[in-house]
């Protein structure tokens, strides 16, 4: 059986799992029995993908089967990079299935979430292996339908059935821009195979790339494309918005590879100069809008517009590399973008994972109504801390490496020749430093608010431990940052094939330098040893703890807090999610989100409490959305008129209308001619 | 035996920066006192303190969780290890190539990550005041101290520190990139170590502190851990700007003792100066309130961003 086959049988397996789950009539049986069976097909997958993608000879399996448009059938193919992200998308849906053996117990819809979850799944999956245009098309519906239907479980908060509006519109506006790019690479000839499409040169690549980057980038989050993520990411149930998050995204990152890197021919040198600002303006505004949060989930769902961000620098430069045909770079660039799908596919998932069982524990996703958890759940709150360190890039976890990696990448680029790429790539550099910094602060008020402290509310005082299923999903994949994190050389030497495909170079291989460092380029340039950042770290702290203790004093002895002689007693004094925010609001804020503050303090007498009113507008919603969503409105109104025409009318206007379309076709023949 | 003989500078650098730390920071309260015409502390003043503290028993609040206690230690070795990967006294030790600028940047990153963390911990208003303040001071902070790295990087085709230094002895020569970095790190190394103009390390009890604040509800031997971060962290900036824009005497790689001894004389002479000129520089000037240091760290950030674009346009190597 090739690869391509194996792969693919688990589709009908991921459809026929619901079917079984009928058979039960009981809901925990069949609750146990879906995500047991999406555990076992995913990790099956996942093998296969692995095998694929580290046998370093094997060639691209393909298989043709007659489904699909007569006259095109469906074609299938995992190569490097199809493999890669094969592996990423069974990685996360095994880890969210193993998740949700616990999570899903607690679910109150079942019937709502068990029927579309294998099927997103196998969705998910059919998109990374379509090798031909239909089924492509047709993968990327389905897995945005099936993901729609996933948002819109619980439909009863009128604010998830708003996300699951504009979810569709925008998910069917993608499906729109991929529909046209698709047309365009096939060119008039309409050779649909992604084989023909490589062969052939595109009469206007740049307008596919315009319209990849709104198709792909609508669905990963691009700003300005981003404004439905947060509010259907979070909408979802737990294990869910961990698949939307941290898998469906790359899916996107996928198609935006395989079409601009693989079928689109070789780029041009302004592509890069689209991509990366884009990409820059994508992570700064991200993390601030995450910033500004204080749903738990919410503030993820941003934050993946930032992990977004970050890898889309990475392949925009690779593009700039590629343009000038610099191989080398290039493979740096989009090794470093590869290396943060996949970390990010980790870290967003393991913190979502965190967010279900708080959610699970208490009943809350705002922050507000959270604190002290540490103390009641403290597994569940050292695997999520484990997920704030890597993805807030702090070493030695493995956020730091990949984002190291995009830096050497930019310290490369002052060898291309355009002018614009001069002056836009260190802009972006900084934007970049900007928001690794950024990130840190925002995770440390998602960590600091909702673990530490004392409870606000008596939910958080009485929570409960997550079950055994969601930790070990949760500790799995904190022990996949850590090891990712000390030898990256392992994982960047596997993704070395990949790179090679896309842009015909490669990274120096890695797992053969002393002590496990990384090398990008040379040694005299760079390099960083997460392994033995990580053993002298945790020997001085041993060495420390062990002096101290051993040669001093162990006495401890507890108290009330100090606070400066002030103790106050009510959790209702401490610092809370939105005055955690408020430095950075009042520096950022002015020009992200146009704040402002107003301030009601009652004369002095007067017993009135004092009152603060925060606004925040989101820019990309008030100048493009809202716009258009009046403006459609508006016609639609203007247009209910024809609604109440006579018959006569009716017929004058379709024959108005059909007047109207020769002449413009007149016209159009003329100029064409 | 050769990589014992190897590893023995690399050791004594790591025992030298621990000991060292106290003594640049109780020698800069010594400048201060007697600037301000004050008899000032012995110079082993912060040692006893060191001393005393970790004797002591520690008090801890009731609702401290297993992250208040473990914190201290994370934080130190974060930052010992930094430290400990600055070149002082000679480049090219044989662990150099560890963590290069940009990882010893992000390693500070990592310490005060959990120190900010551990200032939430306990639930307190003056540990979430100095917890946001310093968290919002880093945003620009950092993004500063990597443009200024890839400003060194880019001129010196290199981001270990080792190189830099080498590059720079050999190499250097007075650039307008450079000036921009020198000034835009001395603006991070003050931000960064609370010192005055952004903090003020001597205040308590005010609502301006920042660090204080953080570190407020410990005591005993877990705030000697903290202080000793603290110092070695002031070491790691004046090592830092020391290795890169004044490397000379540094020991080259694979010298004998008598390069050693030069180099270690050489950065005691650096210490110093640093340290005065610290003291000087805080005599000199008032603290900020606090939404002005965002405008302070703004120039850091500027200057290195235009560093790097001066860099950026007017060499392709």
């Amino acid at each position: 059986m090739t690869p391509v086959i194996a792969a693919l049988w688990s589709i009908p397996a991921l459809l026929g799992v619901p079917l079984l789950a009928l058979a039960t009539r009981q809901w925990p049986t069949a609750t146990r029995l879906v995500y047991g069976a999406c555990l076992a097909i995913c990790l099956a997958v996942l093998a296969v993908a692995l095998t694929q993608l580290l046998t370093t000879e094997s060639p691209a399996s393909s298989l043709r089967l007659p489904l699909g448009l007569p006259w095109i059938g469906a074609h299938f193919r995992i190569d490097f990079l199809s493999a890669f992200f094969l592996a990423i998308v069974n990685l996360g849906g095994g880890a969210a299935s193993l998740y949700a053996l616990g999570y899903g117990e607690h679910d109150v819809s079942p019937g709502r979430v068990l029927p579309f979850y294998p099927a997103f799944l196998a969705g998910m999956n059919l998109v990374i292996l379509a090798d031909d245009a239909f089924s492509f098309l047709f993968a990327w519906e389905f897995m945005s339908l099936t993901s729609w239907a996933l948002v819109m479980a619980h439909h009863e908060d009128p604010d998830n059935r708003r996300a699951g509006y504009i979810y569709i519109v925008m998910a069917s506006f993608g499906t729109l821009a991929l529909l046209l790019a698709f047309g365009l690479l096939a060119g008039p000839a309409g050779s649909y195979a992604f084989d023909e499409m490589r062969g052939a040169t595109c009469a206007q690549p740049g307008l596919v790339l315009i319209l990849v980057l709104l198709g792909a980038g609508s669905k990963a989050g691009l700003v300005p494309l981003h404004v439905w993520l947060p509010l259907a990411h979070p909408a979802a149930p737990s294990h869910v918005s961990a698949l939307m998050s941290g898998v469906m995204t790359k899916v996107a990152v996928y198609g935006f590879i395989r079409i601009i890197f693989d079928l689109n021919g070789a780029p041009a040198w302004w592509w890069s100069i689209v991509v990366i600002p884009l990409a820059g303006a994508t992570c700064v505004l991200g993390v601030l809008s995450a910033l500004m949060q204080h749903d738990l989930k919410r503030l993820l769902a941003y934050h993946t517009v930032e992990n977004i961000g970050i890898i889309f620098i990475g392949l925009g430069l690779a593009l700039a590399f590629a343009a000038h045909n610099m191989p080398a770079p290039a493979a740096l660039a989009l090794t470093a973008a590869l290396f943060h799908v996949f970390n990010h596919s980790i870290f967003k998932s393991l913190l979502f994972f965190g967010a279900g069982a708080v959610l699970t524990a208490t009943g809350e996703r705002d922050m507000e109504h959270l604190g002290g958890l540490i103390h009641r759940m403290p597994l569940t709150a050292f695997a999520f801390l484990t997920g704030c360190v890597a993805i807030s890039a702090l070493p030695p976890l493995n956020g730091f490496v990949s984002e190291w990696l995009t830096f050497q990448a930019i310290l490369l680029s002052p060898i291309l020749p355009s002018w614009g790429l001069k002056l836009i790539v260190p802009a972006v550099g900084a934007m970049l430093a900007l928001s690794a910094a950024l990130a840190a602060a925002c995770f440390v008020k998602a960590f600091g608010v909702t673990f530490l402290g004392r409870p606000r509310t008596p939910v958080a005082e009485e929570a409960q431990e997550a079950d055994n299923a969601s930790l070990a999903a949760m500790f799995a994949f904190a022990a996949l940052c850590l090891i990712a994190g000390i030898i990256p050389g392992f994982i960047i030497d596997g993704l070395a094939p990949v790179a090679q495909g896309l842009v015909g170079g490669r990274m120096p291989v890695q797992s053969a330098i002393p002590w496990l460092s990384i090398v990008p380029v040379a040694e005299s340039r760079s390099s960083y040893n997460g392994l033995l950042v990580f053993g002298f770290i945790a020997m001085s702290a041993l060495a420390a703890v062990e002096i101290i203790h051993r040669f001093a004093s162990r006495a401890v002895r507890r108290g009330p807090a100090w606070d400066c002689g002030f103790p106050d007693s009510r959790p209702q004094t401490q610092y809370t999610a939105d005055s955690f925010a408020q430095p950075i609001r009042r520096v950022f804020g002015e020009v992200a989100f146009l704040a402002r503050e107003e301030v009601d303090m009652p004369p002095p007498g007067d017993v009135r409490p004092a009152r603060i009113t925060v606004t925040l507008r989101d820019l990309a919603w008030d100048s493009i959305y809202a716009p258009i969503a009046g403006g459609t409105g508006y016609a639609a109104d203007k247009l209910n008129y024809l609604q109440f025409l006579t018959i006569r009318q009716f017929l004058s206007v379709v024959f108005v209308a059909l007047i109207l379309l020769l002449v413009i076709l007149m016209f159009a023949m003329l100029v064409w001619s | 035996m050769v990589l014992i003989l190897d590893l023995i500078p690399q050791g004594v650098q790591m025992a030298l920066v621990l000991i060292l730390a106290p003594l640049l920071l109780g020698f800069t309260r010594r400048v201060k006192a007697r600037l301000l015409r004050r008899r000032g502390p012995p110079l082993l003043q912060v040692y006893r303190d060191l001393l005393r503290l970790i004797r002591k028993e520690v008090v801890i609040a009731q609702n401290a969780s297993w992250l208040f206690r473990s914190g201290p230690y994370l934080i130190f070795a974060a930052t010992w290890v930094a430290a400990a990967l600055v070149p002082t006294f000679a480049t090219g030790l044989y662990f150099s190539w560890t963590a290069d600028l940009i990882a010893i940047t992000a390693l500070l990153g990592s310490a005060r990550f959990f120190l900010a963390l551990v200032g939430m911990d306990i639930g307190t208003s003056f540990g979430g005041i100095g917890a946001s303040r310093e968290m919002m001071f880093a945003s620009l902070a950092e993004p500063a101290m990597i443009m200024i790295v890839f400003t060194v990087a880019l001129l010196a085709g290199s981001t270990q520190l080792s190189e830099v230094a080498d590059f720079m002895l050999t190499h250097g020569s007075l650039r307008v990139s450079l000036g921009l970095a020198l000034v835009g790190l001395i603006i991070v190394a003050l931000a960064e170590n609370a010192r005055i103009p952004v903090d003020n390390p001597a205040t308590h009890l005010e609502l301006t502190m920042v660090h204080e604040a953080m570190v407020l509800e410990y005591s005993g031997r877990h705030l000697a851990v903290l202080e000793v971060a603290a110092a070695l962290k002031l070491l790691l900036y004046i090592s830092l700007i020391a290795c890169i824009f004044f490397p000379w005497g540094l020991a080259p790689t694979g010298s004998g003792p008598a390069a050693y001894a030069i180099g270690a004389v050489s950065y005691a002479g650096k210490l110093v100066a640093g340290g005065f000129l610290l003291a000087l520089f805080e005599t000199s000037i008032a603290k900020m309130r606090v939404f002005r240091v965002p405008d302070f760290l703004g120039i850091a950030l500027m200057l290195g961003l235009l560093g790097m674009l001066l860099l950026f346009v007017s060499r392709s190597f």
